[in-house]
C-alpha cells in the first residue's frame, strides 16, 4: 500500500517540461498518510502528485498503434491444441482480432506474403497460380459472420466460464475475393463436384468441400476486421466458409484442387466425424443454432434487483429468428430483445431485463433460427443421437444463481 | 488375415452425387448484391498459368482410388523399425496408448464405454493413412519421411491393426484395394435444419 496525499503544503509553480516528462525533482511538498496511518510531511515528484488524478498529469502523446487499457485483462485460454475466446468479456458482436479463438494442427507458420502462392488445379481449364497481390486485384467482398469449431463444448464442473464452455466461436468482418470469382477465372469443369483446400502450415491440413458451397458463399479472405488476417487466423490468406464447421475454413491456404469426389483426408474421416446411433456421421458441415448467456455467468457476482441478462446467439443455417430466456430453470420462457444487425450466419446479441428477487434459480437461453430449428437440451441431443459426446454439441447452457449472488455453471450429466 | 478387394470403390462416387452441382450456375451469386457480379469480364487476367512441374511439386494428396500415390512400396517389418524410432514417443509401443493417441486397435478398457478411435476400428480408407503420414508426420519433423518410409509405416500400421498380413506389400496398386473395417459405418450428414433434432 502506498502513501496517501492528505494536503498539499507547497507547490512548485515553475514546473519544467523535463519534470513533466518524468523528471524526479520535487514538484510539491505535502502532508501524506503512510501505510501505517501516520501523517508526515514529504516531498513529492510530479508523477507522485498526479498519480490518482488524470486531470493533473499530462497524458500519453499520439502513437503509432493503439493499446488496450492496462486495467483490462482480456486473454484467451490456451491449451496445446486451441485457445478460447473470452466470451464473457465481450460487448457487441465483433471479436477483437487478437482475441479470436485459435485452433491449429501444426502450429502457426511464418509466411512471407510476397512469396506465398495459391495454386488452383485439377478439374479446371487453366491451372493457375495467384500471388496475394493478384487476389487483391479481383473484385472484393466483405461479410460479418461467425466462425466456430465443431468441437466447441465443455462441461463437467460448476466453475466454468463461457470461455471454457464454448469459447471456440468468434466473429469478424472478413474481406477477400469470392471463391466463385476465382473458379470462374480458372474455368472449373462442369463435373467437378468437390474441391480440396490445403494449408501451408506444418500440418499441411486438408479438407474436401463441395463445389456447390464454394460457388455459393465461400471467400478467400485476406483481411479481418479492417486489416490483414492475423497469423493465427491464416495470414496471408484463408478460406472463409460461412456457417460451416471451423475446420473447413482452411488457413494459410496454398492449394485448391478440383475433383469429382472427396479426398477422404484425415480431418474428414478420423476427425470431425461423429457417432450417431451406431453410424458415423460424415461431412457434417453445418453449425447447428446455439446461444449462451454471457452475463451473468461464472465467475461474476450479481445483486438483487434489475439485471440485464445478455448473450449471443447464432446459426450456421441462416439468421437468428428468436431467442428465448428462462429465469425459472426452464419452466417458462420469455422472448429476448435482439440487437441489430441480425445477420445471416452471424453472432447476434440478445438482452432480457430481469428483476431478481434474491432467491436461488437457474437462467438459460435458447435460440430458434430461420429454418425453425430450436436449440435443444443436452437430454434431447443425447436421445436424438444415441450418443453422449462428439462434435456439434450445442445444448442449452444453464447458469445457477445462488442467494448470495454468485453464479455457477450447471454441468449436466452426459457421459 | 488379409482382406483384398478388387471391386471399385463406389463410396467416393456416391459422395460426388450427393453433393452434385445441379443448378449452381443460376443461384451461385445469391448471397452477394447484384452490383458485385454485373459487368464482370469472362477473365480478369490476374495470376498466371501453373506449369506441370509447379503442380507436381506440391500436389501431394492421395484419393481413395489411389490417385496421387507416388512410386514406392512398403512392408510391415521395415515399418515397425521406423515406428520404433520416429513414432513411438507419441503413439506408444506397438501404436497403443501413447500420449498423442493410439493408432492400433486393442481391447476396450473396462472403464470406457467406447473404444479409442484408431486406424483399425475407425479409419474408413487405407489411402488416408499414407496421405496423412506423408503430409504431417512425424509431428516434430513434418514432411521428413521418404515415400518408401511412408509406405513401410502404412504397411506396419495396417498390419498391426490386423487389416493386412505382415507379408503384404503396400504399393500404389495394392493400397487402394485394402478394405477398411469401419468404412461401412460412414453415412452422410442428414441434418437439414427445421424442427427435428438430429
Amino acid at each position: 500500500m502506498k502513501n496517501k496525499i492528505i494536503q498539499l503544503t507547497q507547490r512548485d509553480t515553475k514546473i519544467s517540461r523535463r519534470k513533466l516528462l518524468g523528471g524526479a525533482a520535487t514538484a510539491a511538498v505535502a502532508i501524506v498518510q503512510t501505510a501505517e496511518g501516520k501523517n508526515v510531511q514529504a516531498a513529492l515528484t510530479q508523477a507522485q502528485l498526479s498519480d490518482d488524478d488524470p486531470t493533473k498529469k499530462l497524458g500519453t502523446f499520439p502513437g503509432e498503434i493503439g493499446t488496450r487499457s492496462s486495467f483490462e485483462k482480456l486473454v484467451k485460454d490456451p491449451s496445446e491444441t486451441s485457445s478460447r475466446s473470452p466470451l464473457q468479456d465481450f460487448y457487441g458482436i465483433i471479436t477483437p482480432s487478437d482475441l479470436h479463438f485459435e485452433r491449429h494442427h501444426g502450429g502457426v507458420p511464418v509466411i512471407d506474403p510476397t512469396k506465398h502462392e495459391l495454386l488452383i488445379h485439377g478439374m479446371v481449364s487453366k491451372p493457375m497460380i495467384f500471388k496475394l497481390a493478384d487476389l487483391k486485384r479481383f473484385p472484393s467482398v466483405s461479410r460479418i459472420a461467425f466462425l466456430e469449431c465443431s468441437g466447441n463444448f465443455r462441461s463437467g464442473k460448476e466453475t466454468l466460464r463461457p470461455q471454457e464452455i464454448c469459447g471456440l466461436t468468434s466473429q469478424s468482418e472478413w474481406t477477400g475475393v469470392k471463391l466463385s470469382t476465382i473458379f470462374r477465372e480458372v474455368g472449373i469443369k462442369p463435373n467437378a463436384t468437390w474441391f480440396l483446400a490445403e494449408g501451408g502450415d506444418a500440418a499441411v491440413m486438408t479438407r474436401s468441400i463441395p463445389v456447390k458451397k464454394g460457388l455459393d458463399d465461400v471467400i478467400i479472405a485476406y483481411a479481418q476486421n479492417g486489416e490483414a488476417i492475423r497469423p493465427e487466423q491464416g495470414y496471408p490468406i484463408r478460406l472463409f466458409v460461412p456457417g460451416w464447421e471451423g475446420n473447413t475454413n482452411v488457413k494459410w491456404l496454398r492449394r485448391i484442387e478440383l475433383s469429382d469426389q472427396p479426398f477422404m483426408t484425415r480431418e474428414e474421416t478420423s476427425k470431425y466425424t461423429e457417432f450417431v446411433n451406431g453410424k458415423v456421421r460424415q461431412f457434417s458441415f453445418d453449425i447447428d443454432a446455439r446461444s449462451i448467456i454471457t452475463f451473468p455467468s461464472y465467475p461474476q457476482q450479481v445483486e438483487k434487483g434489475w439485471i440485464e441478462i445478455r448473450g449471443i446467439a447464432w446459426s450456421g443455417r441462416g439468421k437468428v429468428h428468436k431467442v428465448e430466456v428462462s429465469v425459472d430453470a426452464g419452466k417458462s420462457w420469455q422472448i429476448a430483445n435482439l440487437q441489430e444487425p441480425i445477420l445471416d450466419k452471424a453472432h447476434t446479441a440478445f438482452r432480457y431485463l430481469w428483476k431478481w428477487d434474491g432467491n436461488a434459480t437457474e437462467i438459460m437461453s435458447r435460440v430458434t433460427d430461420e429454418t425453425g430449428y430450436t436449440q435443444p437440451t443436452l437430454k434431447q441431443l443425447v436421445e436424438a443421437r444415441g450418443e453422449s459426446n462428439g462434435y456439434h454439441f450445442n445444448p442449452i447452457t444453464a447458469w445457477q444463481i445462488k442467494p448470495d449472488g454468485s453464479v455457477l455453471f450447471k454441468p449436466e450429466s452426459f457421459r | 488375415m488379409g482382406i483384398l478387394s478388387k471391386s471399385l470403390l463406389i463410396f467416393p462416387i456416391v459422395w460426388g452425387l450427393l453433393f452434385s452441382n445441379s443448378g449452381y450456375l443460376s443461384t451461385h451469386s445469391s448471397h452477394f448484391s447484384p452490383s458485385d457480379t454485373s459487368q464482370v469480364p469472362s477473365s480478369f487476367g490476374f495470376g498466371r498459368l501453373a506449369t506441370q512441374a509447379e503442380i507436381d511439386r506440391i500436389d501431394i494428396d492421395v484419393r481413395p482410388d489411389g490417385k496421387g500415390l507416388p512410386q514406392g512400396k512398403g512392408v510391415a517389418a521395415k515399418g515397425k523399425l521406423i515406428f520404433a524410432t520416429k513414432c513411438v514417443a507419441c503413439h506408444g509401443a506397438g501404436g497403443i496408448g501413447g500420449p498423442n493417441g493410439s493408432l492400433v486397435h486393442s481391447q476396450v478398457e473396462p472403464t470406457k464405454k467406447r473404444a479409442e478411435k484408431t486406424i483399425g476400428n475407425y479409419w474408413p480408407y487405407a489411402t488416408t493413412v499414407f496421405d496423412y503420414i506423408r503430409r504431417a508426420m512425424p509431428f516434430n519433423a513434418p514432411g521428413s519421411l521418404t515415400n518408401d518410409e511412408v509406405y513401410h509405416l502404412t504397411a506396419y500400421l495396417l498390419s498391426a491393426n490386423q487389416i493386412i498380413d505382415s507379408s503384404f506389400v503396400v504399393t500404389p496398386a495394392t493400397l487402394p484395394t485394402i478394405k477398411m473395417p469401419a468404412q461401412p459405418l460412414f453415412v452422410p450428414d442428414d441434418r437439414k435444419g427445421g424442427p427435428v433434432i438430429k
